[in-house]
């Protein structure tokens, strides 16, 4: 735990180019003009110059790349620390790794902002040079990417391959995750940490971060999944923030007793939040309303699947994202709405963005590609694979709503959202439908569904794709341009995507241990023909080679500029002003003997007041009694008459024209 | 006498013209269809007192006589004919006048008996010696509904400085004929209590007719018995819920949605007071603790997005519930478009602007002057932006929102110097119920924006139909009370609290110009203001009760109440993973919020092991465990219903 997280916080020093690319230091990559500018000299053909390449930058290579081998911080210390390589030397050292050094050649790049036909060339890893005719050493393995795209790897920013659900495990772990994300051309997950209230977040986040590193064959981030917020979260929050490289915190708004916020709670958080620099995620959906529709119709005797899609209507969801929009603006942070099932809560998103709002919205493979008429199956295995909240929408028109939002960026990012759980486990909830575990597959078809969808559809170019699939969410979570963009410095996270093979989805051949598949049938134009991962060929001529454990854990900066730069300058303006003014000396009404009707404080919720006899008998008398006789005893007793005039009398400030 | 309130409840002991509109029985006014005419309404036609008459002589008795209920038998028998023998004999006729309703206007006398609408028409055939009063073409308009006034409403244990009494004049004054107060008990109340009180203090001071809707300020079960007697036996349709002041009366969703499915079920109209509680508390400690104190704190702890997420949430309950919502003071252009869109949705809700929100803006918290600035503080607060009075008043003019309300709930300026120190200790509200007729005249139709009738839907014919009092109240119908207003539509009139009817010291329309007054103001059939003097008297308002189900409101969520049908599939006989029956994590039950640091077993530690175990040695030991294995397959093994193709 020390030792690793002394690893984190060395990057600033260890790395002079990692460093500046997307970092929140004083020479951040702002002075390129935005966030859809590109790379300082991206584009240029060059030959290879590793003088420009400082010592320093080679130590922090290759302390990178021996983090395959072991286990996370530890290495990434005994690296700076230990493996240094003069400059010029690197080759010899690293010709030994097998595929480390690649030639991507003929085909086009694609990054989300422009292509070009360049030749990628990759060593250590990292893609050390693009242009034409690049001068590369001999021995160097070829990939040929004729007629085809040389993208960015996918990054998929929401996963959930660990988390469990009513004391059942995924059956999809780190290992065939990963893989099967590989073999649909993504190369980082982001996955989510679920901490079970009233457990430590840095203990939940180690034991995720180990177990993924010893299982995962691609880099992974993680998000952490608050379940009950409270204060004393703060100190947790910020060493996660500040050392752990964890930028992003989600909070439920459903499941009510269980991990739903309330209002105040969100509010709370998301102020933290923003101070840290981080992002508030919501799953966004009612609980309250939820948990009554449940009971509603199981006391209607609807136990089957489509029980769930009746409880969670699409009303809910909108109201959430709607209330969770609200809050972020309040607290002045920005919002990432995981999850987006339906139009009219991505309409809430779009219309917000219009006005605004720091909000982001995620679209997840299911509710692209497929809709919620299968909750109504007669095969209850069938229905039930397809359980997962927000529901997929049974409106059959909104895969196709939801990608004109993402090609039109009022939607920025895809993911899938994977959690997979077998039939068997599916069944736990054969008689009620509120204990099936939720999930859905998708974390292969992702990126092949968005190009069939919305690219060959005519909806969004190619360049659209690249950064809905990898570039918005690597911008938003800070790992731009680490990962999402082919540029020089950048990961080897390098897809050959074939825009003109199709395939069709099918249990029986996807890479899952999952026997469904709720994508069963479905064709999709666009497959990778080769994925690269950290310099790595991982699938080439359809076959998979993936090591166990070989994925890193990617961390995440706070204050990431897409997000942030907004956010920041709104912090500066919002500051409200009281308005001086002198101070009242008029007459005040006299409260003393209020006593009978206490103003309730704003925190206690105490018991309902005892009935308070006085407050409706009376009411015509006034509030409060002298003691003993008065001069004014025969004259009957009205309220607001009496007042305490100030000794000096009215003066100047209070007079009413 | 004595069972004069019993009376209330039976429909046959109503005259017969009164028992069939009002009433939901089989031969209800559905099947006119909530825009069409009252049948026969415009006919000239003579009198046929033939018609009442028959057994039913002394029938009148029970309605003007309501008040009497709470004196006691002897007592009230007297003074109930004496005020008979004072009131009753008025005879009007209305001559020359163009009658406006909410869907035509016409040119017809009106004939005015016992504080009824007895013939309109023209050439109508009268008794000799009836007071004819001359109107020359000026417009004849049903009397103005206030639908939410705070006359009572106690704060910290000071009443508001206008009372059922003054209330009610200055709502005469303003050509608004009935007002429905607002009944707020504390949480803990007894909500049957605080309604008798409202209404036994309503019924010794108030001049015009008046109903009452009753706020719940918690929820749990004795409010549910309270709620069914108040509906079924006291005439209360319509119910106010909070989702602001939190700790209060705020109700959690959870809560809201029981409250809707039940109001529902008894066919209530469900208020809503649409804020987000828990934000402004949050929004109010952030303002206080960064040294604004002041009245414009008010307004910034309730941004106008608070407002609007609150409606939207109301009307998404609304909608999951399928139960009509009715939003009480739309204050900002975001609100009122949320409701809007939800319209357009086929949502039932509807909306309520204030006289404040459309004649005035927020930019008043600002003042320099701390009694005016707080004068303003009204929840939700008066938007800053000065086009919403603008863009409310083109909502209203199109039917998007519905009524227009006053919120009338008057404090002084000694009263609202409570708050002197801090803006969360200010008691809310605003006057309005003297001008609001007036505005919506001076805004909307003088402006072009609205006709007539769409004056009076607004203003009066809208509220009847939805609390349930149309056509007694909202029309001039025959049959219809007597409640009428002679409008001027070119009289000219500036705002000053030195010339109102309210008590309170401060107008926040002050200056204001207001094209568009009342001439003349009927109420029950006596004149009770003329050229600007008010004749009343106190205590002559009666309680209108109101039935549940009211169809403008209802009529929709009845045919949409259609059930939801489960598939029906075989059971499912496949394989289900065996899940202990013990969970390792308790999950907590509702009501225990459990101390955040109560330590739970850490749920990260074996995540590659599968949550169960068998006990005794196993056939499988030797293999490593691992989630997802563990199936139970049936006796008889897997059937055709599981298959996956």
């Amino acid at each position: 735990g020390a030792q690793s997280k002394k690893g984190c916080s060395q990057e600033d020093d260890c790395s002079s180019l990692l460093s500046r690319l997307g970092s929140d230091s004083p020479r951040p990559r702002m002075k390129y003009g935005g966030m859809f500018c590109s790379v300082e000299g991206a584009f240029e053909n060059k030959t290879l110059n590793f003088e420009s390449f400082s010592p320093q930058t080679q130590r922090r290579r290759a302390a990178r790349t021996h983090s395959d081998h072991y286990d996370g911080g530890d290495v990434l210390r005994v690296g700076g620390q230990t493996v240094v390589f003069p400059s010029g030397h690197t080759r010899e050292n690293y010709s030994k790794r097998e595929g480390d050094r690649l030639i991507i050649k003929g085909g086009k790049v694609v990054n989300d902002d422009q292509s070009f036909y360049a030749d990628v060339y990759v060593e250590d890893g990292t893609i050390k040079q693009i242009g034409e005719n690049l001068i590369v050493p001999s021995g160097v393995k070829t990939v040929d990417a004729y007629g085809q795209l040389v993208i960015p790897g996918g990054v998929d920013a929401n996963t959930n391959l660990l988390t469990p659900q009513k004391g059942l495990n995924p059956t999809d772990d780190f290992y065939q995750g990963t893989r099967a994300a590989l073999s649909g051309g993504t190369t980082t997950i982001m996955d989510h940490v679920l901490v079970e209230p009233g457990t430590s977040l840095l203990s939940a986040f180690d034991q995720w971060r180990e177990t993924a590193e010893q299982r995962a064959c691609c880099d992974f981030c993680l998000h952490l999944d608050v379940t009950r917020w409270h204060e004393g979260l703060y100190e947790e929050l910020e060493t996660l923030v500040k050392d752990k490289g964890v930028n992003s915190f989600l909070f439920f708004m459903t499941f009510k007793d269980k991990y739903q916020s309330s209002d105040s709670q969100l509010y709370e958080a998301f102020g933290v939040l923003r101070d840290l620099g981080a992002i508030a995620q919501v799953h966004a959906e009612n609980g309250d309303i939820i948990d009554e529709e449940q009971k509603k119709l199981l006391c209607l005797g609807i136990t089957g699947p489509e029980g769930h899609v009746l409880s969670h209507p699409e009303e809910v969801e909108t109201e959430a994202v709607y209330r969770a929009i609200t809050i972020a603006k309040q607290a002045n942070c920005p919002l990432y709405v995981t999850k987006v099932m339906s139009k009219s809560a991505a309409d809430v998103i779009a219309k917000a963005r219009k006005k605004g709002i720091v909000v982001y919205g995620e679209p997840i493979t299911a509710g692209l590609a497929t809709d919620g008429s299968h909750y109504w199956s007669k095969d209850w295995a069938t229905a039930a694979a397809f359980v997962m909240s927000p529901p997929i929408n049974p409106d059959p028109s909104t895969p196709l709503y939801l990608t004109s939002l993402l090609a039109c960026g009022d939607l920025q990012v895809t993911s899938s959202a994977h959690a997979s759980f077998s039939t068997a486990q599916k069944a736990v909830g054969k008689d009620d439908f509120t204990l099936i575990p939720e999930g859905t597959n998708g974390i292969e078809e992702r990126m092949s569904v968005v190009w069939d969808r919305a690219v060959s559809t005519g909806k969004m170019d190619e360049n659209e794709f690249v950064a809905v699939t990898s570039t918005n969410a690597a911008k938003l979570f800070n790992i731009y341009p680490r990962k999402g963009r082919i540029a020089v410095g950048s990961d080897a996270d390098v897809v050959i995507w074939n825009p003109k093979e199709t395939q069709t989805v099918s249990a029986k051949t996807h890479n899952l241990t999952l026997e469904v598949n709720i994508l069963e049938g479905l064709e999709f134009r666009g497959v990778p023909s080769v994925v690269i991962s950290g310099g790595r060929v991982v699938l080439e001529d359809g076959k998979l080679n993936v090591t166990e454990g070989s994925g890193r854990f990617v961390p995440r900066k706070a204050f990431p500029d897409m997000v942030y730069k907004r956010i920041r300058a709104r912090s500066k303006m919002a500051e409200a002003r009281g308005v001086p003014r002198g101070n009242y000396d008029g007459p005040v009404h006299d409260v003393i003997s209020m006593t009978k009707s206490i103003p309730p404080t704003p925190t206690t919720r105490g018991p309902p007041c005892p009935k308070t006899q006085t407050c409706l008998r009376n009411l015509h008398q006034s509030g409060f009694t002298l003691a003993g006789a008065q001069v004014d005893d025969h004259i009957p007793r009205r309220s607001t008459q009496r007042i305490v005039a100030p000794p000096g009398g009215r003066s100047n400030i209070t007079s009413l024209s | 006498m004595s069972d004069c309130r019993r009376q209330w409840n039976r429909e046959d002991e109503l005259p017969v013209y009164l028992a069939g509109p009002i009433s939901t029985g089989p031969n209800q006014r559905k099947s006119f269809g909530m825009f069409s005419s009252v049948e026969g309404a415009f006919e000239s036609k003579t009198i046929d007192f033939d018609n009442y008459a028959v057994g039913r002589k002394g029938s009148r008795t029970p309605r003007s006589g309501s008040r009497e209920r709470v004196l006691d038998a002897e007592g009230g028998a007297e003074r109930s004919a004496g005020r008979r023998g004072h009131r009753n004999p008025e005879r009007l006729l209305i001559k020359g006048g163009r009658v406006v309703n909410d869907d035509q206007s016409f040119f017809a006398d009106v004939y005015i008996e016992d504080g009824l609408i007895k013939q309109v028409g023209e050439n109508l055939v009268v008794p000799g010696g009836v007071k004819v009063i001359e109107v020359n073409g000026h417009m004849v308009i049903p009397g103005g509904i206030d639908v939410n006034t705070c006359l009572m409403k106690p704060y910290l244990g000071t009443n508001p400085v206008d009372d059922f009494l003054q209330g009610t004049k200055a709502a005469l004054a303003g050509g608004t004929t009935m007002i429905i107060d607002h009944v707020t008990p504390q949480p803990g109340d007894s909500l049957l209590d605080a309604f008798e009180c409202w209404q036994e203090a309503a019924d010794k001071k108030a001049c015009c007719d008046y109903s009452l809707h009753v706020d719940i300020p918690q929820w749990n079960e004795t409010v549910k018995d309270e709620l069914e007697l108040l509906v079924h036996e006291k005439g209360i349709n319509s119910f106010q819920v909070y989702m602001a002041y939190k700790d209060v009366y705020q109700m959690s969703d959870s809560e809201l949605y029981e409250a809707f499915s039940f109001l529902k079920q008894l066919g209530a109209v469900v208020l809503v007071h649409a804020e987000n509680g828990d934000l402004i508390a949050q929004e109010q400690r952030k303002i206080l603790g960064m040294g604004i104190t002041g009245p414009e704190g008010h307004p910034l702890s309730r941004p106008e997005e608070l407002e609007a997420e609150a409606v939207f949430r109301a009307i998404t309950l609304g909608n999951r519930v399928n139960c009509p919502v009715y939003i009480t003071k739309v204050m900002s252009k975001s609100a009122a478009d949320t409701i809007t869109q939800a319209r357009r949705k086929g949502s039932v809700v509807f909306g309520e602007p204030i006289t404040a929100s459309l004649a005035t803006d927020g930019s008043h918290y600002w003042s320099k002057n701390w009694a005016k600035a707080a004068a303003y503080v009204t929840s939700p607060p008066l938007s800053p932006d000065p086009t919403t009075p603008d863009h409310l008043h083109t909502l209203l003019a199109c039917g998007d929102l519905q009524v227009v309300g006053s919120a009338h709930c008057t404090y002084s300026t000694s009263q609202k110097a409570i708050g002197k120190d801090d803006f969360t200790l200010i008691p809310e509200g605003t006057n309005g119920v003297e001008e609001r007729m007036g505005f919506v005249w001076d805004k909307a139709v003088a402006m072009g924006k609205m006709d007539e009738n769409q004056f009076v839907a607004v203003t009066s014919t809208n509220a009847a139909k939805i609390f349930n009092l149309y056509p007694r109240k909202g029309r001039i119908a025959v049959g219809s009370d007597a409640d009428i207003v002679i409008w001027d539509p070119n009289s000219v009139k500036t705002i000053s609290a030195k010339n109102q009817q309210s008590a309170s010291e401060y107008n926040i329309f002050e200056g204001l110009e207001c094209r568009g007054g009342p001439v003349l103001v009927l109420s029950q059939g006596q004149v009770v203001y003329e050229e600007g003097k008010l004749q009343v008297q106190q205590g002559t308002g009666r309680f209108i009760p109101r039935k549940h189900f009211p169809d403008h409101a209802y009529q929709r969520v009845m045919f949409r109440n259609q059930g939801k049908e489960a598939v029906t599939r075989g059971m499912y006989d496949g394989p289900v993973y065996d899940v202990v029956p013990t969970p390792k994590y308790i999950t907590p039950a509702p009501s225990a919020k459990s101390s955040p640091t109560s330590h739970q077993p850490p749920p990260i530690r074996n995540l590659h092991q599968s949550n169960f175990s068998l006990s005794g040695a196993q056939t499988d030991d030797n293999v490593p465990r691992r989630s997802g294995h563990r199936i139970v397959g049936p006796p008889g093994g897997r059937s055709n219903i599981t298959s996956l193709g």
